[in-house]
């Protein structure tokens, strides 16, 4: 079975959105994110929804909530969701791919630009 | 909020729309009402509102009986309706005249509304097109800060733009203790913007639960083949719409094809 579309729930939709925002460092930690209110005005979702974003990220702690204040991103926030990318990379991302690569029949000369780049991370880790 | 406890109801000559029908509802939502045509959307909210009355049951709304009518009870809501005609005034005349029956009224959030939708107060509202009085009247029920703001069809008439302020609007102006009840057949219209879903039909509420539930128990996607635990799906042209039960992560709720599966009699609970 092949799956085309399986899009995330809203408000999971909407924390990916901020953490690619503190990947691409437009978030840096201790900075304060959105309130409720003007996300929901921006985005046109519900309020409900975005304090259920903010409990997911909270969760997870890339942001932490100071009272009447606003939601902040965590030190430790750009680590967090590097590792849970890592961990969906690995359980689901790379599954998918590899079961591509069986179908198509691809050789390692195609994959050849995917070589490069993990030897390029690996120099970068020295 | 409202609390609705064994309501009947039937327009004389026919059949009843509701028999027996109990809900309650807390504040500070956006509950998106669904039914198929003449399953009564309208007839409820206008219950709600005072403007009908029940042949049994009662209907309370912030702990008022709807039908008593009472100034504290009219002055905490505001009904938009699907269809209405404007009188032969200014728009800024019309303001003056029907602020006063409403407390909270935010005359500031009313002049951004105005901006925000692109309307003139200047212009005679009679004058306006069906679109442009439709977000007047929008515009003037979220500035009432009414505790319950009854919304009937509110995209019907409106452009493409429209839709999309309409949805920062009511989902940015919106204080805690109001709740709004939009009626539909536009789903995709209001799919961010509610948070729970009511369905009514044959006289009673079918389905009642709020989208981050059913985001986190179902999942909705598009695939190639059917799968074994496939609970309702539709032809697509890329294969099948499908639902099926979540296996962990949350999903983005695809409203019309869960109102076909309900309709033809799948049960999610």
């Amino acid at each position: 079975m092949m799956e085309f579309k399986n899009n995330k729930g809203i408000f999971q939709q909407i924390a990916d959105n901020i953490c690619e925002r503190v990947l691409s460092g437009e978030y840096a930690p201790g900075d304060k994110v959105q309130s409720v209110r003007k996300l929901a005005a921006t985005l046109g979702v519900n309020q409900n929804t975005i304090m259920r974003t903010f409990i997911e990220l909270q969760h997870n702690n890339i942001v932490e909530n100071r009272r009447g204040v606003g939601y902040f991103v965590t030190d430790n926030a750009p680590k967090m969701i590097r590792d849970m990318r890592k961990e969906e990379f690995t359980q689901e991302i790379l599954p998918a791919f590899i079961q591509q690569v069986k179908l198509l029949g691809i050789t390692r000369e195609e994959l050849e630009p995917l070589f490069n780049q993990l030897k390029e991370n690996e120099d970068e880790d020295k | 909020m409202i609390n609705i406890k064994n309501l009947s109801f039937a327009y004389k000559k026919q059949a009843p729309l509701f028999q027996d029908l109990s809900l309650t509802e807390g504040t500070g939502q956006i509950i998106g009402l669904l039914g198929k045509n003449g399953a009564g959307k309208t007839t409820l909210l206008q219950l709600i509102a005072g403007m009908l009355t029940p042949a049994s049951g009662e209907i309370l709304v912030n702990s008022y009986k709807s039908t008593k009518r009472e100034a504290s009870f009219l002055e905490s809501i505001y009904f938009v309706p699907e269809e209405f005609t404007m009188p032969s005034i200014k728009m800024w005349d019309f303001i003056e005249a029907f602020i006063p029956f409403y407390p909270r009224f935010d005359k500031q959030l009313l002049d951004d509304l105005i901006n925000k939708f692109e309307l003139d107060q200047q212009k005679n509202l009679s004058k306006m097109s069906h679109g442009q009085k439709k977000k007047f009247r929008i515009a003037f029920a979220l500035a009432t800060r009414c505790q319950l703001i009854i919304l009937d069809e509110p995209t019907n008439g409106l452009d493409i733009p429209s839709k999309t302020i309409f949805r920062q609007l009511v989902a940015g102006s919106l204080q805690e203790d109001q709740t709004v009840i939009i009626s539909t057949h536009q789903v995709k219209d209001v799919e961010t913007l509610i948070d729970k879903i009511i369905l009514v039909d044959n006289g009673q509420v079918i389905f009642n639960q709020s989208i981050i539930d059913i985001s986190e128990k179902y999942d909705f996607k598009i695939v190639s083949h059917l799968p074994d635990n496939v609970l309702y799906s539709e032809l697509n042209p890329m294969g099948y719409n499908i639902v099926t039960p979540s296996i962990g992560e949350s999903s983005e709720v695809d409203i019309e094809l869960l109102f076909n599966a309900i309709n033809n009699g799948k049960t999610f609970n």
